[in-house]
């Protein structure tokens, strides 16, 4: 069925060389950052995970939420899901992809990765993270494959795969809870200690995964035959509306068990990131941008006309990923940095290198995306899909 | 060819075999017998190390100095002038930032400005430990919070969880910004983690922690679990604090302040 991925038209090879070119690029300068060390990008002794660890948490998050179009579908026998559950279990294997790339380009000593399986060691949280992502990998690979070649062949996918469907849920929101424990459980980073962490982790990626699920579907469309169907369409924009407003109201509460105790530890990261310290405020516009996005999205998507007219709905769409993506691709992880451990400020600030490396990781989960999405629209537009399949 | 199925079946089957129990003795740790290595009699030992800075006897910013030289000079901690990149084991911070839990603005102006050392606390309850993926730092049964150069990946867990700071990370090559390379002391590499040691290669043969000896006094080094010992002594009759003890990571390292002259 892979072959598929090897007859195309112009457009497809056009994408899939152009991405190919940004990997080669960043892999040439991951190549110096090998030689070099990590001293090539703008982490330091005061803020020590960067954009790496950072877009590697944004992309749990989207990798969970394919978990939104399972639960639908399978409990609650929502068949039109059945359309678009594989573009999420797809998704799900292109964003893994990327995360456990980021913690690899983000490791000082990256040909000793093997020590966390030769050294085994519960006690950290890390153990776990490297468990779960690549026990979904693997979930996700094999139901959304088989699924698809049962498709391929008219026949109702192998019994054996129903049961990985079930255990794939609450595993999708054990890879986000675990990495959200990555940060709530360390002493002495008051932004991260929180208890609604891992919640907030959750609705975040229940927003902006299906958003972005939701703009490649519309892509989807509108470049190929294979239609996912408006209605399906509605409902991904009804479970982005839901999150997105549940993902602000966690964040309120945040700000006011900060705000109203008054206890400065808890004030301080916010205080940076909003308004900034003593003159230090790099990130002050990109939070407020932030802000004024998801309140811009939530307008639209609340709206009812608004959320229907898909022109609209794919502003909305793009409102809720880039305010995220700024919120938990950025700000959450520099935040519990600064200040440092001595009530000092330090600001980060990603250097070019860095860039050109975070590029080629998004490239390549993209990469596979394109891959993975062709075979799909392929066996689709050759079958012609009917909604009675399974 | 001279090679029916039959032997080639056979010779492939002896080949996995091989394989397979090659593959095994690679997982089978080889081990020293405990009878091959005698640890130095003249070694020290403790059930928990603690370090107590008396404040008050660092007069000069010559004391501070000499302390700190001395450390970074054995252990070959580069000196990199670039602050985001800096290997720091033991270093000054104003009291202020040390204590940032304190904020009492009316503190004699005299602590206020007073610089601390700061180094790794070797806390009782380590976050630095419970977070490493490879055990790479360690807690040695004499309270030690230990780093393994070798098999750090790098991943930096352990920074994030320091509530003090107290750990350095090798941004860049450290080994051209080491002035004289003391041959007794490894250097490290790029991508790994490293903070003080308490001197376990100094304990190893029965000397003091560096920073101790060159002290003149100011520093105090003991066992916490034994009531006799210099340091317990010192702090049943000195008021000590340590620094941020609300979080439950039990620091090893004892400050005493006094804000005048014989306070």
């Amino acid at each position: 069925m892979l072959e598929k991925a090897l007859v195309g038209s112009k457009r497809y090879w056009t994408l899939v060389f152009i991405l190919l070119g940004i990997i080669g690029i960043a892999f040439l300068v991951y190549l110096k950052q090998l030689k070099e060390g990590l001293g090539i990008t703008g982490m330091s002794r005061d803020v020590s995970w960067g954009f790496y660890i950072s877009q590697f948490t944004f992309l749990v998050g989207v990798a969970a939420s394919a978990v939104m179009i399972v639960i639908p579908y399978y409990l609650h026998n929502y068949k039109k899901f059945g359309r678009i559950v594989i573009l999420g279990e797809f998704l799900a294997v292109s964003a893994v992809t990327m995360c456990m790339l980021f913690i690899f380009v983000d490791m000082g000593q990256p040909s000793r990765i093997f020590n966390v399986i030769l050294h085994p060691t519960p006690n950290s949280i890390l153990f776990w993270d490297a468990v779960v992502l690549s026990g979904y990998l693997l979930l996700n690979i094999l139901i959304g494959w088989n699924a698809l070649q049962a498709e391929y062949k008219g026949t109702p996918p192998p019994k054996w795969t129903k049961p990985l469907v079930y255990i794939s849920i609450p595993w999708a929101i054990s890879i986000h809870t675990v990495t959200a424990f990555i940060y709530q459980g360390l002493p002495g980073r008051h932004f991260w200690l929180t208890a609604i962490m891992a919640a907030r982790f959750l609705a975040s990626a229940f927003s902006s995964g299906p958003a972005l699920l939701l703009l490649l579907a519309l892509l989807v469309r509108k470049y190929t035959k294979f239609d996912p169907g408006r209605e399906q369409l509605q409902s991904v924009a009804k479970i982005v509306t839901y999150a997105v407003i549940v993902n602000f109201f966690f964040f309120l509460l945040e700000v006011f068990t900060a705000g109203y105790s008054q206890i400065p530890g808890h004030l301080h990261s916010f205080e940076y990131l909003f308004f900034g310290i003593e003159g230090h405020g790099k990130l002050v516009p990109l939070m407020w941008i932030s802000i004024f996005l998801s309140l811009f999205a939530i307008a639209l998507l609340v709206i009812p006309p608004t959320r229907r007219n898909e022109t609209t709905l794919t502003v909305a769409c793009i409102a809720v990923f880039a305010s995220l993506w700024i919120d938990k691709g950025f700000g959450l992880v520099i935040g519990g940095f600064v200040p440092n451990p001595f009530e000092r400020v330090f600001e980060y600030w990603p250097t070019l290198p860095e860039t050109i490396i975070t590029l080629g990781v998004w490239a390549t989960g993209f990469l596979i995306l394109t891959v993975l999405y062709k075979v799909v629209i392929s066996v689709r537009e050759r079958v012609g899909f009917e909604e009675s399949a399974h | 060819m001279g090679m029916d199925r039959r032997e080639f079946l056979r010779l492939a089957g002896l080949t996995c075999i091989g394989i397979g129990v090659g593959g095994a003795q690679l997982f089978v740790r080889t081990k020293i017998a405990s009878s091959e290595y005698a640890p130095p009699e003249e070694r020290l030992t403790a059930k928990r190390w603690a370090m107590i800075i008396d404040l008050r006897k660092f007069k000069t910013e010559e004391d501070y100095k000499r302390v700190i030289e001395a450390c970074h000079k054995i252990h070959n901690v580069p000196n990199i002038p670039d602050p985001a990149d800096e290997i720091k084991w033991i270093w000054t911070e104003d009291f202020e930032h040390s204590f940032p839990e304190q904020m009492n603005p009316f503190i004699p102006e005299s602590v206020e400005e007073k610089p601390v050392l700061v180094l790794c606390n070797h806390c009782g309850k380590a976050p630095c430990v419970r977070v490493c993926p490879t055990k790479a730092t360690f807690k040695r049964p004499d309270g030690i919070t230990a780093q393994d150069y070798h098999r750090c990946i790098g991943c930096r867990f352990c920074m994030a969880a320091c509530p003090y700071g107290a750990r350095s990370f090798n941004w860049r090559d450290p080994r051209p910004y080491i002035k004289e390379e003391n041959l007794e002391y490894p250097t490290r590499c790029i991508g790994v983690v490293e903070k003080c040691t308490f001197c376990v290669e100094r304990l190893a043969v029965g000397k003091k922690p560096i920073c101790v000896e060159k002290s003149n006094g100011a520093m105090l080094f003991g066992d916490l679990e034994d009531p006799s010992s210099e340091v317990r002594m010192y702090l049943a009759e000195h008021f000590s604090i340590r620094r941020k003890p609300e979080l439950g990571t039990q620091p090893s390292v004892f400050y005493i302040i006094g804000g005048e002259e014989h306070a």
